[in-house]
């Protein structure tokens, strides 16, 4: 059991790594897509629009992080 | 193999850097090993975590390759590649703006310097258990993500060969000048290399995640960027330009410090400072 839990916490660590949120805004962004793909809603901006959300993503995964550990009386 | 394209470049250049990163850091921790506890533990450590590394890497080659269509590999492991692309870009710019401590291989190597001398000195099949588990578990972790990368970028880039060479290469360089310095490699520019590692992870990983979502459409051939694959230069600049704007506009004054060590809480400050 502690072996599955380790080999669990293992890939946990490795593939989600730090900061969960960054996991979060990919899968977000990926299920945005795959919607839109799913949806018939495929033209040559698609791609574009993705690669701007996952930059938006990115930025408010990285903000919120700054924002929760902001140092008091600052 | 063939080097033809910039493509072929690209992947060479990026795959090459990432392992040197990687490296550079699991030769901090076997060297830190070798020098307080046991050369001998150390290196059987590192063997035998690059005996495991070539089972993980067969496995995991062949499960990629013959279990996947084209578009769902390109999801499965651009959206992987892009998560960790994501992390290190995430930890450069919070470094670059004065918020995270700078990694430091001289800080590390003094760490588990410390650790070994206070360990037991408990042996098991005549090797020192403390510097062999360490070597052992340092170098299967930084090489699982050597692996991946060079999985990940072969396979989506058709040029395994490329990508094992500039690994390898990277390797070696790195083995010979940590036996010439005999001591923790301080002088590679690590930061700055992360930095740019991560923003070209970040740039493939993107690129090969949105032309994977084409698994979901009918035919399940790839989604195509405008311009193919020059759109790589605009998502690699945008990458760049974003992490240079973020970096500015959080960059925290020097008389301050780094200001999530002060902190005390929270994610950031939660961590450890040089992971």
């Amino acid at each position: 059991m502690s072996f599955l839990r380790g080999f669990g916490m293992f890939w946990y660590d490795f593939i989600v790594g730090d900061d969960w949120k960054l996991a979060a805004a990919v899968v977000v962004v990926a299920g945005i897509g795959c919607a839109f793909v799913s949806g018939g809603v495929v033209g040559p901006l698609l791609p574009v629009f993705l690669g701007v959300c996952l930059a938006v993503a990115f930025t408010i995964a990285l903000l919120i992080d700054v924002r929760a550990t902001k140092p008091k009386g600052s | 193999m063939t080097m033809g394209t910039g493509a072929d470049w690209a992947l060479a250049v990026a795959v090459f850097f990432a392992a040197v990163v990687e490296v550079v850091e699991a030769t901090t921790i076997v060297m830190a090993m070798g020098m307080t506890r046991s050369w001998r533990s150390a290196i059987v450590g590192t063997l035998t975590a690059l005996v495991g590394l070539v089972i993980f890497t067969a496995v995991a080659g062949y499960a990629l390759v013959n279990w996947l269509p084209e578009a769902a590999l390109q999801l499965a492991i651009g959206g992987l590649l892009l998560i960790f692309g994501l992390q290190w870009l995430r930890k450069a710019i919070l470094r670059s703006s004065g918020r995270k401590g700078l990694h430091d291989e001289a800080e590390i190597f003094a760490k588990q310097s410390a650790a070994a001398r206070s360990a037991d000195s408990r042996s098991m099949f005549g090797l020192d258990y403390f510097a062999f588990v360490v070597s052992l578990k340092g170098v299967f972790l930084e090489g699982v993500e050597v692996v991946f990368i060079v999985i990940t970028f072969g396979l989506n880039a058709h040029n395994m060969p490329v990508a094992v060479t500039a690994s390898v290469v990277a390797a070696v360089i790195v083995l010979v000048v940590a036996v010439a310095a005999h001591g923790p490699l301080t002088r590679v520019p690590e930061n700055t290399l992360k930095y740019g590692v991560a923003v070209l992870l970040s740039t493939f990983g993107s690129f090969w995640l949105v032309e994977g979502l084409g698994i979901f459409r009918t035919g399940r051939s790839p989604l195509g960027w405008p311009g193919g694959n020059i759109a790589l230069i605009v998502v690699l600049a945008g990458w760049l330009v974003l992490a240079q704007v973020l970096t500015r506009a959080l960059r925290v004054p020097d008389t301050h410090g780094p200001a999530l060590a002060a902190a005390g809480s929270g994610t950031v400050a939660a961590e450890e400072v040089n992971r």
